[in-house]
C-alpha cells in the first residue's frame, strides 16, 4: 500500500497540549507559522483597513449629499478621501483578505496538508503586510497629506502642484505598495506550491473545491500582474524624488516651466492597466470559487458542471490578462487598439456567463437552505448579474465613450467588484466561522446585516447609473452650477448618502456578532452544514496545528458528493472510504479500483 | 420566502425605476445619435438577461427551496447544455460587438473636409485656437508657453501669427459642419467632454489627440472636464455655442490673431501690474482666482478690491489692498463667505506682494 | 487496494524558485517593454556603455560556473570542494555588485545622470533591479552557504546548492537580456518594428 506522502516537519506530531506547552503566546500567536494563525492575522489587519475604508467613503458621500454642509470635507481632502478610499478597499482589503486570509485558512485544509509550503515566509508575509499597511496609514500624517490624484495615480499630475499629496504622499503610497507587492508575492509562492506539490493522496487538481481553484488561479494572476504595478510605482518614485522622465513630457505648471521632457503619462497607464485589470480578476475568482461552494453547500447538490467550471476561471484568468485596454479607450492611446480590447473584453463575458447559468443550474432541482451564507451567495448571483452585464455597455467601444469617467463606471465597479464580492466575503464568513472558531455566529445579526447590506447597496448603486447615463462627471467635489444637471440628482445623490451612512454604520452589527459569537456563539460541531470538502473533517474543530493528527487524510472523491443517490446521508465527505460511492461524473487518467 | 419576493420588487422596481427615471442621456447634439443607438440595443439585450436571469433565480428558489422530505437532485452536469448556453452566448455577445465596432470604425477616422479647432486644456481653463487664413497651424511647445503667450506657439513659426486665439472659456461653432477638435495640454492629462455631442477624448500632454463629431442642434453646451486634474478638476468650465454658418463666420473673424495678442501686451502697462500678472501664474494663484468674473475655487479678481464681503466667521470688511495684503499673508485667518478655506500660503517679498496687489487692483 | 498516488518529482522548494523566477521574469519582461515603448520618444540619447560592464559579465558567468560545480560536487558529497564552489559564486556575487557600483560611478562622473536622459535613467533603473535581486540571491546564499563540510542534512544541503545554481543561472541570463537590451534595442530598431502606422502606443 502506497504511503500516503506527508511533508510533515522534521519534529514529532505534537498533540495541541503538547503544543501549547513548549510554544509561548507570542509563538503561537504572534510569531505564528501555522497558516490558520496567519489567515486570522491577515483578515483582521484587512478588515480593520476596510472598516477606514468604509468611514472614508461615507465622508465622500457626506460632501456628495450635502455639499458644502460639512466645511472640513474641502476640495483638497474630498480628493484625498476619493484616493485612499479606492487603493485601500481593492488592496488593501480585498485582494489582502481573499489571498492571504482565505487562502492562507483554507488551500491547506481543503488539499489535505498539515500547512503551507513555506511556513516560515508565509509568516513573514502578513507582518510585511502590515508594515505596508502602517506606511499607507502614515500618509495621512505628513506634509500635504496623502496623495489625491484618484487609486489610478496618473501621472503627471500626481506629483505636480495642484494635486494633494503630490510631495509626500505619494511617495509613501508608492513605497506602501511596493511592500504589499513584495507580502503578496511572499504569500503567494507558498499558494501556489501548496496547491501543487501538498494535496493528500488522491487529492488529484480535479478534485479539489473550487474555492481552491478560484484562489489559486487569481494568486497566479496576482503573482503575473503586480510586477506591472511594481514596475509603474519604481518608475513614478524615480519621476518624482530623481527627476527622471519616464512618466512626465515637457511640461508647464502652475506657470513655472519643469525640467522634465519627453515622457510618457500613456506609458503609466498601460503599465497600470496591465495589473489593474487583472487586478480585478484576483478579487473575482476567488469569489466565484467560494460562491461555488457556498450554493453547493447550502442546496446539498453538486456545483453544477464542475469541470466547466475550472476552465472558466482559467479562461477568464488567462484572457483578463488581453483586455487592460478598455479602460483606456478615451485616454488618446491609438484609437486602433479599440477594436481588439472591446473583442477581447466582450469575449471574456462568455465563460463569465457560463459561470453565471451553472450558479443557476446547481440551484435548480437543489434543497435550497436558506441559511445566512445561503442568502449572501444569492444576492451574490444578483448583484454580479446586474454588475457584469453593465461592464458590456463599458467594454463596447463605441458606447463606452459617453459613459466612461462618469458615474455609470462608478456604479458598474461598485456593483461587480464592491458588492458582490463582499457579499461572498461575508457569506464565506458565515459558513466557515465554525469551523475556525468551533462557534456558530449569531443568525438574527446574520439575517438583519444581510438585508440592509443587500438592499442597501442596491439602493446605491443602482440608480447612480442613471446618473452617469446623465453625463455627470465621476470624481467632483461639487456639481453646482451645472444647467445639465438637474436638482433632481441632487436629490438622488442626497439620497444615495443617507442610505450609504445606514448601510456603513450596519457593518458594526458583523464586528459585533464577529466578537460576541467567539464568546457567546452556540458550539457548532465539527461539520455543522454537512459539507463533504476536506476542511470540515478535520479531526478538532477548530483545526489543532498540523491539521491532520497522525495521518494525513486519503481522498476517494471530489468535493461535492451531495445528494447521491442510494447514498444514506445528502452527503459523502471527500475522505469517507471508497465503498460509499460519489464518485464524480468523469473518470480521469487516475482510476479508482475497487476491493483489493 | 423574503428572498424571492426581494428579488421580483428588485426586478420590477429596476424596470419602474428606468421608465420613469428623469435621468437619461442628455439631448443629442451631435451626429453621433449612432452612439445613442448602440446603447439601446445594449440596454435591450442586457435588459432581457437582466430579467430572465433575476427572475429564474426568484422562480428556482421558490421552487426548489428546502421543504422536509424533499431531497436534491444529483444532476452534476448536462455537456449538451452547457454547449448550448455556450454557442448562445456567444451569439449574444457577436450581436452587441459587430454593430459597435462598426459605429467605431467611423469615429476613429474624422471626415477630410473637417473644420480644425484646437483645445487647450490647462489646469483649470479652457482655451482655444483655429488655424486662421492659412489653414494651418503654428507649431507649439511647452517651453515657449510664457504670461504673454500662454498657448506656448512658437513665434519664429510663420503659420502661427494668423492663429485665431479665443483664450475665454466660451467657443463657437458652426452648425451642420463636421469639426475636428484637437486636443492638447501643457500640464497634466484633461478630458474634453461635452455629453450631448458624446463624441470626447483625453487630453495628454507631450501629446496631441483628437476626435471629431459635427454638430446638429443650436445651442449653449456646457464644457466640462472629465479627467481628474487636481483641486480645481470639478470647476474647469466652459462653454461651447453652436450658430449658423454666418454667425460662425462673424464671430470667428473678430478674434484676435497671435500676432495681434503678441503687439497688444507689448503695448505695455505698468510694469509693476506686468510683474504682478506674472507673479500671479507663476504662484499658481490663476490656478483658483480668474479675472473674467468667472468665479472658480476662489472669487474672481475681476472688481473685487472695493467692494464690501462677508467672511464665514460672520464678520464683514472693505475689501482694500491693504485687506488683500492681510489674507495673502495669512489666508486662513479668515474666508470669504461662499468658499473652501483652501488658500495656500504663498511665499513673497514684500516687493512681490506690493506687485501682486496692483495686478489684483487692476482687475476692474 | 491501489490508493490513487500523487507522483511528484520536484521538491517544493524547487517548485518555489520556479514560480518565483516566473514571477521575476515578468517583471523584467515588463521593465524591457517599458524601456521600447519609452523608446520612441525624441529625447532618447543612447549612452555609451562603461567597459565595467564586461568585467560584470564575466563574474557572472564565473560564479554560475562555481555553482554548478558545487552542486555537482554536493551531488557526490564532496563537500569540500561544494563548498569551495559555493564560496567562490558569492565571492563573484559580492564583486558584481562592486564591478557594478563601479560602473555608476563611471557614468556619474562622465555626467551621465539618472535624470534628463532617459536611456540613462534606463540603464541606472535595469541594473538596480537586476542587483537588487542578485543581493537577494546572496541571502539566500549566506543560508546554504552556512553549513556545507559536512553538512548537517545532506539531502536539503543538495538541494540548496541546487536551487541556488539554478538562480544565479536565471540572474546571469537576466542579466544577458538586459545587456542585449541595452546595446541591440536602439530607436532604429524600435522604429522598424513599431514605427508602422497603428501600432505606436
Amino acid at each position: 500500500m502506497a504511503e500516503a506522502l506527508d511533508h510533515t516537519p522534521a519534529h514529532p506530531i505534537a498533540p495541541e497540549t503538547a503544543h501549547a506547552a513548549t510554544h509561548g503566546f507570542l509563538t503561537r500567536y504572534v510569531w505564528s507559522q501555522d497558516h490558520k494563525v496567519i489567515a486570522v492575522q491577515y483578515s483582521c489587519i484587512a478588515i480593520f483597513t476596510g472598516l477606514v475604508g468604509l468611514v472614508l467613503s461615507d465622508l465622500m458621500r457626506l460632501q456628495l449629499g450635502f455639499p458644502g454642509v460639512f466645511e472640513f470635507i474641502n476640495a483638497e481632502r474630498y480628493y484625498q478621501l476619493v484616493t485612499m478610499h479606492g487603493m485601500i478597499m481593492v488592496i488593501y482589503l480585498l485582494t489582502a483578505l481573499f489571498l492571504g486570509g482565505f487562502g492562507n485558512y483554507l488551500i491547506p485544509l481543503m488539499v489535505g496538508a498539515r500547512d503551507m509550503a513555506f511556513p516560515y515566509l508565509n509568516m513573514l508575509s502578513v507582518w510585511v503586510f502590515l508594515v505596508a499597511v502602517i506606511v499607507l496609514m502614515a500618509s495621512f500624517f505628513v506634509p500635504g497629506g496623502p496623495t489625491g490624484a484618484g487609486w489610478t495615480l496618473y501621472p503627471p499630475q500626481v506629483i505636480l502642484p495642484g494635486t494633494p499629496g503630490h510631495d509626500w504622499g505619494i511617495v509613501l503610497m508608492l513605497v506602501s505598495l511596493a511592500i504589499f507587492i513584495i507580502a503578496t508575492t511572499m504569500g503567494g509562492l507558498n499558494y501556489v506550491t501548496t496547491v501543487l506539490q501538498l494535496r493528500c493522496e488522491g487529492m488529484t487538481l480535479m478534485r479539489m473545491p473550487l474555492s481552491v481553484w478560484g484562489i489559486f488561479t487569481a494568486t497566479i494572476l496576482a503573482l503575473l500582474a503586480f510586477p506591472a504595478l511594481f514596475v509603474s510605482a519604481v518608475m513614478l518614485m524615480l519621476d518624482k524624488l530623481l527627476g527622471s522622465s519616464f512618466f512626465m513630457p515637457a511640461l508647464v505648471s502652475m506657470g513655472q516651466a519643469r525640467a522634465y521632457q519627453g515622457g510618457s503619462p500613456l506609458l503609466f497607464q498601460h503599465l497600470f492597466w496591465f495589473f489593474g485589470h487583472p487586478e480585478v480578476y484576483i478579487i473575482a475568482l476567488p469569489a466565484f470559487g467560494v460562491v461555488s461552494d457556498l450554493i453547493s453547500v447550502h442546496a446539498r447538490k453538486a456545483i453544477f458542471g464542475y469541470r466547466m467550471m475550472v476552465w472558466a476561471i482559467l479562461a477568464i484568468g488567462v484572457l483578463s490578462f488581453v483586455v487592460w485596454a478598455h479602460h483606456m479607450f478615451i485616454s488618446g492611446m491609438n484609437l486602433a487598439f479599440g477594436f481588439f480590447f472591446a473583442t477581447t473584453t466582450l469575449i471574456i463575458a462568455i465563460p463569465t456567463a457560463i459561470k453565471v447559468y451553472n450558479w443557476l443550474l446547481t440551484l435548480w432541482r437543489g434543497d435550497i437552505h436558506l441559511s445566512v451564507p445561503m442568502l449572501f451567495a444569492l444576492a451574490f448571483i444578483s448583484t454580479f448579474i446586474i454588475g457584469g452585464l453593465t461592464g458590456l455597455f463599458l467594454g463596447n467601444v463605441s458606447v463606452d465613450i459617453p459613459l466612461s469617467g462618469t458615474y455609470f463606471v462608478v456604479a458598474h465597479f461598485h456593483m461587480v467588484m464592491a458588492v458582490a464580492p463582499i457579499l461572498v466575503v461575508f457569506g464565506g464568513i458565515y459558513h466557515w466561522y465554525p469551523k475556525v472558531t468551533g462557534r456558530m455566529l449569531n443568525d438574527t445579526l446574520g439575517q438583519l446585516h444581510f438585508w440592509i447590506t443587500f438592499l442597501g447597496t442596491y439602493l446605491i448603486y443602482f440608480p447612480m447609473h442613471y446618473l452617469g447615463m446623465l453625463g455627470m462627471p465621476r470624481r467632483y467635489y461639487a456639481y453646482a452650477g451645472y444647467e445639465f444637471i438637474p436638482p433632481s440628482a441632487q436629490a438622488l445623490n442626497a439620497f444615495i448618502t443617507v442610505v450609504a451612512l445606514i448601510v456603513g454604520v450596519a457593518q458594526l452589527l458583523f464586528v459585533v456578532n464577529l466578537v460576541w459569537s467567539l464568546f457567546r456563539g452556540a458550539p457548532a460541531g465539527p461539520n455543522p452544514w454537512r459539507a463533504a470538502s476536506l476542511e470540515w473533517q478535520t479531526p478538532q474543530t477548530p483545526p489543532v496545528h498540523l491539521n491532520w493528527g497522525e495521518r494525513l487524510p486519503v481522498v476517494h472523491r471530489w468535493a461535492y458528493a451531495y445528494s447521491v443517490p442510494g447514498a444514506a446521508q445528502d452527503y459523502i465527505a471527500q475522505n469517507a472510504p471508497p465503498q460509499a460511492g460519489g464518485d464524480e461524473p468523469e473518470q480521469g487518467t487516475l482510476r479508482q479500483e475497487r476491493g483489493s | 420566502m423574503a428572498v424571492v419576493w426581494t428579488l421580483i420588487a428588485m426586478v420590477v422596481g429596476s424596470l419602474a425605476f428606468h421608465l420613469l427615471s428623469p435621468w437619461w442621456l442628455a439631448p443629442i447634439a451631435s451626429n453621433w445619435g449612432r452612439i445613442d443607438a448602440m446603447l439601446a440595443l445594449t440596454l435591450l439585450i442586457t435588459g432581457v438577461f437582466f430579467v430572465v436571469l433575476n427572475l429564474g433565480l426568484a422562480a428556482t428558489i421558490w421552487r426548489f427551496r428546502h421543504r422536509d422530505g424533499h431531497r436534491a437532485a444529483y444532476r452534476p452536469d448536462n455537456r449538451r447544455l452547457e454547449r448550448w448556453l455556450i454557442v448562445g452566448t456567444a451569439l449574444g455577445i457577436a450581436a452587441l460587438l459587430a454593430p459597435g465596432l462598426v459605429v467605431y470604425a467611423d469615429y476613429v477616422v474624422a471626415p477630410h473636409d473637417a473644420l480644425v479647432m484646437e483645445v487647450l486644456g490647462q489646469q483649470w481653463k479652457w482655451s482655444y485656437r483655429f488655424p486662421g487664413a492659412d489653414g494651418r497651424f503654428g507649431l507649439v511647445d511647452a517651453r515657449f508657453v510664457s504670461p504673454t503667450n500662454p498657448y506656448g506657439i512658437d513665434q519664429k513659426d510663420a503659420s502661427g501669427t494668423d492663429d485665431l486665439l479665443v483664450p475665454g472659456d466660451e467657443v463657437h461653432l458652426p452648425l451642420n459642419r463636421p469639426v475636428k477638435v484637437l486636443l492638447r495640454s501643457n500640464d497634466v492629462l484633461h478630458d474634453f467632454d461635452v455629453p450631448p455631442f458624446r463624441a470626447r477624448m483625453n487630453i495628454v500632454p507631450g501629446t496631441v489627440t483628437s476626435f471629431w463629431f459635427t454638430p446638429t442642434q443650436t445651442g449653449r453646451y456646457e464644457v466640462l472636464c472629465a479627467q481628474l486634474c487636481g483641486v480645481g478638476h470639478y470647476n474647469m468650465r466652459g462653454f461651447v455655442v453652436v450658430e449658423d454658418a454666418p454667425v460662425f463666420e462673424r464671430w470667428l473673424a473678430a478674434r484676435s490673431t497671435f500676432a495681434a495678442t503678441l503687439s497688444a501686451a507689448v503695448a505695455s502697462v505698468d510694469p509693476l501690474v506686468a510683474s504682478g500678472q506674472a507673479l500671479a501664474q507663476g504662484k499658481g494663484c490663476i490656478a483658483c482666482h480668474t479675472i473674467d468674473g468667472r468665479s472658480g475655487v476662489g472669487p474672481t479678481w475681476k472688481g473685487l478690491l472695493g467692494q464690501t464681503a462677508r467672511f464665514t466667521d460672520g464678520s464683514s470688511a472693505l475689501l482694500d489692498a491693504s485687506a488683500a495684503r492681510q489674507h495673502i499673508r495669512d489666508p486662513r485667518a479668515r474666508t470669504l463667505q461662499g468658499y473652501p478655506s483652501v488658500m495656500p500660503k504663498v511665499e513673497l517679498s514684500d516687493a512681490e506682494l506690493d506687485a501682486l496687489v496692483a495686478y489684483i487692483a487692476a482687475q476692474k | 487496494m491501489t490508493s490513487l498516488a500523487i507522483t511528484r518529482p520536484r521538491s517544493d522548494l524547487g517548485v518555489g524558485l520556479w514560480v518565483f523566477i516566473g514571477v521575476a521574469t515578468t517583471l523584467f519582461t515588463l521593465f524591457v517593454a517599458a524601456y521600447v515603448m519609452r523608446m520612441s520618444g525624441s529625447d532618447w540619447s543612447t549612452i555609451a556603455l562603461p567597459w565595467q560592464l564586461a568585467l560584470s559579465t564575466a563574474l557572472l558567468m564565473a560564479g554560475s560556473v562555481a555553482l554548478q560545480l558545487g552542486a555537482r560536487h554536493a551531488a557526490r558529497s564532496r563537500w569540500a570542494a561544494a563548498r569551495t564552489g559555493v564560496l567562490v559564486a558569492g565571492a563573484c556575487a559580492a564583486a558584481f555588485i562592486a564591478s557594478q557600483l563601479w560602473a555608476w560611478q563611471v557614468l556619474q562622473a562622465a555626467q551621465v545622470r539618472m535624470a534628463g536622459n532617459p536611456a540613462a535613467s534606463f540603464f541606472y533603473l535595469l541594473t538596480a533591479m537586476h542587483g537588487l535581486h542578485v543581493i537577494g540571491g546572496l541571502v539566500a546564499w549566506s543560508l546554504t552557504a552556512r553549513r556545507l563540510d559536512p553538512p548537517r542534512d545532506a539531502p536539503r544541503a543538495v538541494e540548496a546548492v541546487r536551487l541556488c545554481a539554478r538562480y544565479w543561472h536565471f540572474l546571469l541570463a537576466v542579466w544577458l537580456l538586459l545587456l542585449a537590451t541595452l546595446t541591440g534595442i536602439t530607436p532604429a530598431v524600435v522604429a522598424f518594428v513599431c514605427g508602422s502606422p497603428g501600432v505606436a502606443p
